[in-house]
């Protein structure tokens, strides 16, 4: 889809910023450029849309010579979406959105019709956003529309300058969450230009890791982390990979799936007895169509006749597809040594213990040593 | 303060000739300003003008700090050095947009330099060319403090153009004038109390414009 030949850029000042960059990123990929500053991301992503023009070598887009594609043409073809939002203060949430399609010349309805989908797609509810100035918006919800903005005419390439670099670390973790969420939905091919290699490995496909304008290594997330080519990578991974790792496991794939479970009128003999045979001291309790209402535990049992009268209720899940490192972090907060694992309706699926986590990644850099 | 008040009842006709003649010389001489001060002010934002529009906006400066009538006297020479009348409306009109330019260049210069240009990225990276980046985004989001510089030279126009009834080009200056060299006071109150009103009045109107035309987004509360 994407393919960047031997692509050079060297400033009028003689500043050598990419040098002989080659690798091709495959349709439907998300693919992190990553990198220190200085190292050439931002300019490679640049010479894509021509932003920035090249020096010498060759940028294919679906084998097209992206020079020989008229530039205002190209640019309206690709999604664009930057740090800094840069979303039209003077224009509507909506007009900002349809910015391409009106480039574009479509009619108004259509457009309209275009933002209004977008919106919802991004989570916003659109009667409430689109006749909104950004300046009334937060800076999540900017962020949002500035997504929404990039996919205003449906470009099949989407280019991401550190979409989320200016929101704060909690907001930041939930727009990645939902961004993967749409991307799954939508499939676009897209650059993800950062310098956090927490965002790399939870949002890349694929990640090329650079330094000083050259490519250091193309590969997938887990091989960044558990088989770095030199020491470079290995440094830039850090000594903390195992937890790093954390964010390329699903909860779906660390749960104990099938846990015993206890329903509210199971009475409190039966509940000790099942205890005992799975080796626990708390059974999740659910109703009769699988749905999760709480724990009951150990100590609670002699408290008590039947299940309803000694359960505690909760509503702390994780859907299970979930990223680990998030799952994680709520164990510890909430000091839960059990997280109940559900399904997108709310019925229980399994659940997520501290030795179950700690047998994964124990796997994760097992595996990854040995490949 | 009485004797002016009886003068205008005696003679409205007088006093409206005065007013409008002072509306038309400033109402062409805004109309040139404007259509020059932005132009000049938007050409000189472009890259690479930077000397250029150094030289410009110092220039406009230099023309703030010429007396009026010192100016007036200068415009005389040059147009009737090249033939043309140099008495009357023209050096008149000429001299007012001379001073109009400073506000009206410096707002529309600095508004645009000062766009966030995160915005125009943007707008060049999703395929708007230079044409669509000025009208689309820069102007809009200048209007406001362009409207502003505007404003600061209708004043200053409405102020200067009384002094150019001295070279005949008529006006509120033209009683003004008229009564300081007769000693009547009720004329020289009756042309400054009308410049006066004349600048509150356009100057309340052009707020009205402004507020009108400028970006929802942008205004403020």
């Amino acid at each position: 889809m994407i393919k960047l030949e031997k692509l050079t850029k060297i400033y009028p000042d003689g500043t050598q910023a990419v040098k002989e960059m080659g690798f091709e990123v495959k349709k439907g990929e998300l693919c992190v450029f990553l990198g220190p500053s200085g190292c050439g991301k931002t300019t490679t992503m640049k010479m894509i849309n021509r932003l920035i023009p090249i020096t010498s070598g060759k940028i294919y887009i679906d084998g097209v010579d992206n020079t020989k594609i008229d530039e205002s043409e190209l640019r309206r073809n690709i999604g664009y979406a930057i740090q800094e939002i840069g979303l039209f203060t003077h224009m509507t949430v909506g007009q900002n959105i349809e910015t391409v399609p009106a480039l574009k010349g479509w009619d108004k309805t259509e457009r309209r019709k275009r933002a209004e989908e977008l919106l919802e797609l991004v989570r916003m509810n659109p009667s409430d956003f689109i006749d909104k100035y950004p300046n009334e918006l937060s800076g999540g919800q900017r962020q949002r529309v500035g997504v929404a903005r990039a996919l205003g005419a449906d470009p099949p390439i989407l280019l991401m300058d550190e979409p989320f670099g200016a929101i704060d670390p909690i907001n930041r973790v939930e727009l990645q969450s939902e961004f993967l969420k749409i991307q799954q939905k939508i499939k676009k091919t897209i650059i993800f230009v950062t310098h956090d290699i927490y965002e790399a490995i939870k949002m890349g496909d694929r990640i090329a890791l650079m330094k000083e304008g050259k490519l250091v290594q193309y590969d997938t997330p887990a091989n960044i982390l558990y088989r770095p080519k030199d020491e470079f990578v290995e440094g830039f991974v850090g000594a903390d990979r195992a937890l790093k790792g954390l964010q390329l496991l699903r909860v779906k794939e660390v749960m104990t799936t099938d846990p015993p479970t206890a329903k509210v009128d199971d009475k409190v003999e039966a509940i000790r007895e099942r205890m005992e045979q799975g080796g626990v001291d708390s059974l999740a309790v659910v109703e009769d169509d699988g749905k999760f209402m709480g724990w009951v535990g150990m100590s609670d049992l002699a408290s008590g006749k039947v299940v309803k009268d000694i359960m505690t209720p909760s509503n702390t899940t994780f859907t299970i597809n979930a990223v680990l490192n998030e799952a994680l972090s709520v164990m510890l907060s909430s000091g839960l040594k059990a997280l109940p694992v559900v399904s997108e309706d709310n019925r229980l699926e399994g659940v997520l213990t501290f030795d179950a986590i700690q047998t994964a990644l124990h796997e994760a850099v097992q595996t990854g040593k040995k490949k | 303060m009485v004797e002016a008040w009886e003068f205008v009842a005696r003679r409205p006709e007088l006093l409206a000739e005065w007013v409008l003649a002072h509306l038309w010389i400033i109402f062409v001489a805004i109309v040139a300003a404007v259509i020059l001060g932005v132009i000049l002010g938007i050409y000189i934002t472009g890259k690479g003008k930077e000397q250029i529009a150094d030289t410009v906006l110092y220039l406009a400066e230099i023309m703030m700090t010429i007396p009026s009538l010192a100016l007036f006297g200068l415009l005389m020479l040059l147009l009737s050095a090249v033939g043309l009348k140099a008495i009357g409306f023209l050096p008149a009109v000429i001299a007012l947009i001379v001073y109009g330019q400073l506000p009206i260049l410096r707002n529309t210069y600095t508004a645009i330099r000062a766009v966030d240009p995160s915005m125009i990225e943007a707008g060049k990276g999703m395929g708007m060319n230079e044409r669509q980046i000025l009208f689309k985004i820069k102007l809009p989001l200048a209007v406001p403090v362009i409207m502003a510089g505007l404003r600061n030279a209708i004043v200053l126009i409405i102020g200067i153009a009384a002094i150019a009834a001295l070279i005949g080009a008529g006006g509120l200056g033209a009683p003004i004038f008229r009564g300081i060299r007769n000693a009547r006071m009720d004329l020289i109150i009756i042309g400054g109390v009308s410049v006066s009103i004349l600048a509150l009045l356009v100057d309340g109107l052009m707020a009205l414009v402004e507020r009108r035309i400028t970006p929802k987004g942008l205004r403020v509360g």
